[in-house]
């Protein structure tokens, strides 16, 4: 028979009626990748972007070359963080159900990624996130009430009413602005960290975007850069397996690990399980500590999965298996961490209702004092004048004269 | 003829053009199993197929690139950008590449590509998902650009452009796909099938690019518009019991400067209304135009009304848009100036 080339399609291995299936999912048994020292090259550490690094194992016990012997006080710091992201991002999707905020994005299942990687990281090292790292925001002691005010757009938002809800940005915490258009900070951290090096600091950046995100052009951008100048940069890929309704194998992921595109550029690459709370935070140690060494910039793929709808404007049933997350084989990573609180005696189910109860309880009284600084629908609210300022440096004079045309149209003029 | 919506519209062309011909294709983001985050291909590629109807990688550049080389090769793409905010990336591909092939190869390339995308504000979807770029393409020559007001006319331009031998960027005003807006959100949401225009015929038929349409005729003044600001145009008017002419331009380029030159000339007094950026926006082209047409027969001078020059801001959407109070008093000016 001759052979003849038909357009190949990836496939999606569950759809709404399917049993989920994850066999597509290559896994590494916890504590089975060796843990290279963080300055080789990167031609002889491939196999690190072909397996998955993980600590915790089945029994809740932290295993391997990875473990990094975070003491328990660390760990349960890191799980009060992923339950206050958790209770944040519930309390807010509930709010715009009610028609207070006008839009919200989760992080549920990936709360790991954000908080593990920035307690890994020092305060002074810039981060370049996307529209889904609210975490990063906690770790680095943002109020839950300034991320209400912005998704708020109310006269304490840090965005003036610009933006969308979640688009924050924080200059004093070393928190970039976010944008809405994909991938754009993958490369701009590389120019960041680029701008470290020319200055001789020992500051590093780091960004993330998500798996489908990845197939931009500006991701390509990033990698060369970095591997060109040998950045000090850390650059994530968040495979949490879903870009909207598209599979990951859309992105490219069918053939090759995201991870894999790291050597490809002659830069490191680590899969890594990003729902291992410990093992995000031993990966993004070890890359870390390359940066800082001047051994250059890693491309670091977490696999894990998008537990939430894409956003408040999506409906997940109507693409993916509704139990699929229930399915998904590397868990949740609060429940993870937990388990293995538990497990070594340093945590209970009880602290943990207290603590979740607790968390609730702020983010509760937090929204109560947010909307006492205006909501879209009623309170006090912006100055719509503010429009017109930011735009450049200096208002020039035809902004200066639409903003007096908007205040007497306002005025019924 | 049936009853459509905006959405059912161009779906409706999209699916009489892939089954009258195997050429025609269509890609973009989350266009396939899902049938698009407005559900503009919803069950196309059910009916179609998957090498038809393509999921594809988020890159806008490798979309309207891959959909030039498709063209050249004989296809002809239906390349969706999920929103007109996203289209940049692919911009360098439209306007070195796809804008040209034909001028560079003298003529023995082409690339029928339509490029759809969602643009406009009213959505509370703040800078990057609000936007009216027609301007930055219409100012790219060999490109065709394309607005619609209404479902009719989006189903008969959608399959000439389809049809079209040259690129045509297709803006599709998202504010109005499943509705009229007069530009009060307070309002309740008007549906399609209260309007004329909600009336689309069910098969094959083209409305043609390059031709703009006679909204409503009047005589007291001419408003030339397009897209979403067609209908609060109209209903500015109508709040000042004026007697207005209201051109919907469809077609930026090429621009069909007869009929609403001829217009202008008649009525001797115009405003132009779109809801993109003003300075050097597509209004300044059209008021040029105008200008250098009918300056004997103006009684008034030509006012433009248009979104404030800043990015689109979430919170302050109505005092950015330009509605029925921005639009009613360039009317009034343009009608007391003597
Ligand atoms: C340049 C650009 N193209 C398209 C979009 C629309 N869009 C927003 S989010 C999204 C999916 C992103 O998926 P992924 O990168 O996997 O991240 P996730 O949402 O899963 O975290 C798309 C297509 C956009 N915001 N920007």
């Amino acid at each position: 028979m001759v052979k003849k080339s038909r357009l190949h399609v990836p496939k999606t291995p569950a759809r709404p009626g399917d049993a989920p299936d994850f066999s597509y999912l290559k896994l590494s048994p916890a504590g089975e990748i060796a843990r290279p020292d963080a300055g080789s090259p990167w031609s002889g550490i491939r196999f690190l972007a072909e397996g998955l690094v993980r600590v915790l194992d089945d029994q809740h016990r932290a295993v391997g070359p990875w473990h990094p012997h975070l003491d328990p006080g660390e760990l349960q710091i890191g799980l009060r963080h992923m339950l206050l992201t958790r209770a944040f991002d519930d309390r807010m999707q509930r709010i715009q159900r009610s028609g207070k905020i006008s839009f919200y994005i989760r992080s549920y299942g990936e709360e790991a990624v954000s908080v593990a990687m920035a307690m890994a990281l020092r305060p002074t090292d810039m981060l370049f996130p996307s529209y889904r790292n609210q975490g990063l925001h906690v770790v680095r002691g943002r109020p839950i009430l300034d991320l209400m005010c912005q998704c708020l757009s109310n006269t304490r938002d840090m965005c003036k009413g610009r933006q969308l809800p979640v688009m924050y940005h924080w200059r004093e915490g070393n928190i970039f602005s976010i944008s809405g258009n994909l991938a754009t900070q993958f490369p701009q951290a590389v120019g960041w960290a680029m701008a470290a090096a020319i200055k001789g600091e020992d500051n590093l950046a780091v960004s993330w975007i998500g798996e489908g995100s990845s197939a931009a052009a500006d991701f390509h951008h990033a990698l060369l850069f970095a591997s060109v100048y040998r950045a000090p940069v850390i650059l994530c890929v968040v495979n949490n397996q879903w870009a909207i309704s598209t599979f990951q194998g859309h992105a490219g992921g069918e053939r090759e690990t995201f991870a894999a595109r790291g050597p490809g550029y002659g830069i490191a690459g680590v899969r890594v399980d990003g729902n291992d709370f410990l093992a995000v935070h031993a990966v993004t140690q070890w890359a870390a500590e390359r940066a800082r060494t001047g051994a250059g910039p890693t491309l670091i793929e977490h696999v894990t999965y998008r537990a939430a709808a894409h956003s408040t404007s999506d409906d997940a049933a109507r693409y993916r298996p509704k139990d699929d997350y229930q399915k998904f084989p590397l868990g949740d990573p609060v429940e993870r961490l937990k388990n293995h609180l538990i497990a070594l005696g340093e945590w209970s189910d009880a602290r943990h209702q207290a603590l979740v109860a607790e968390l609730d309880e702020h983010v509760a009284g937090s929204w109560k004092e947010a909307v006492s600084f205006g909501t879209l629908t009623g309170g006090p609210s912006l100055d719509p004048g503010l429009m017109f300022q930011d735009v450049f440096a200096e208002m020039p004079e035809h902004l200066r004269r639409q903003e007096a045309e908007m205040r007497a149209e306002l005025a019924g003029k | 003829m049936a009853q459509m919506n905006m959405i059912q519209a161009l779906n409706s062309a999209m699916d009489i053009k892939l089954g009258q011909d195997p050429s025609v294709v269509v890609l973009g983001e989350d266009v396939g199993f899902f049938g698009g985050v407005f559900r503009v291909t919803d069950g196309l590629q059910r009916k179609y197929g998957e090498s038809r109807v393509m999921d594809t990688p988020i890159a806008e550049g490798g979309i309207i690139a891959a959909a030039i080389g498709m063209a050249v090769n004989g296809l002809r793409p239906v390349a969706e950008i999920q929103f007109a905010d996203y289209i940049y990336p692919g911009y360098d591909q439209i306007v070195s590449e796809l804008a040209r092939i034909r001028y560079r190869s003298a003529g023995e390339f082409k690339a029928p590509v339509t490029v759809r995308t969602p643009c406009g504000g009213g959505i509370r979807g703040g800078q990057t998902h609000s936007q009216s770029p027609e301007a930055l393409f219409a100012h790219v020559a060999g490109l065709r650009v394309v607005m619609p007001s209404n479902p009719h006319d989006a189903k008969g331009l959608l399959i000439a452009a389809i049809e079209d031998d040259d690129p045509v960027i297709y803006f599709e005003p998202k504010r109005i796909y499943n509705g009229p807006f007069d530009g009060d959100p307070a309002k309740p949401a008007v549906p399609w099938s209260t309007h004329p225009k909600g009336e689309v015929p069910e098969g094959h038929f083209t409305v043609p690019i390059g031709k703009a349409e006679i909204a409503r005729s009047g005589n007291d003044l001419t408003i030339v518009t397009y897209g979403t600001m067609v209908h609060v145009s109209d209903a500015a008017a109508k709040g000042l019991g004026l007697d207005a002419e209201i051109i919907d331009v469809r077609t930026m380029v090429p621009l069909d400067a007869d009929t609403i030159c001829a217009s202008v000339a008649r009525t001797g007094r115009c405003v132009i209304v779109h809801e993109a950026t003003r300075f050097a926006g597509f209004g300044a082209e059209l008021s040029a135009t105008l200008q250098e047409n009918c300056f004997w027969n103006l009684e008034a001078p030509i006012l433009r009304v248009a979104g404030w020059d800043t990015p689109y801001p979430h919170a302050f959407e109505w005092e950015y848009f330009p509605g029925q109070a921005r639009v009613a008093k360039a009317l009034k000016a343009v009608m007391e100036a003597s």
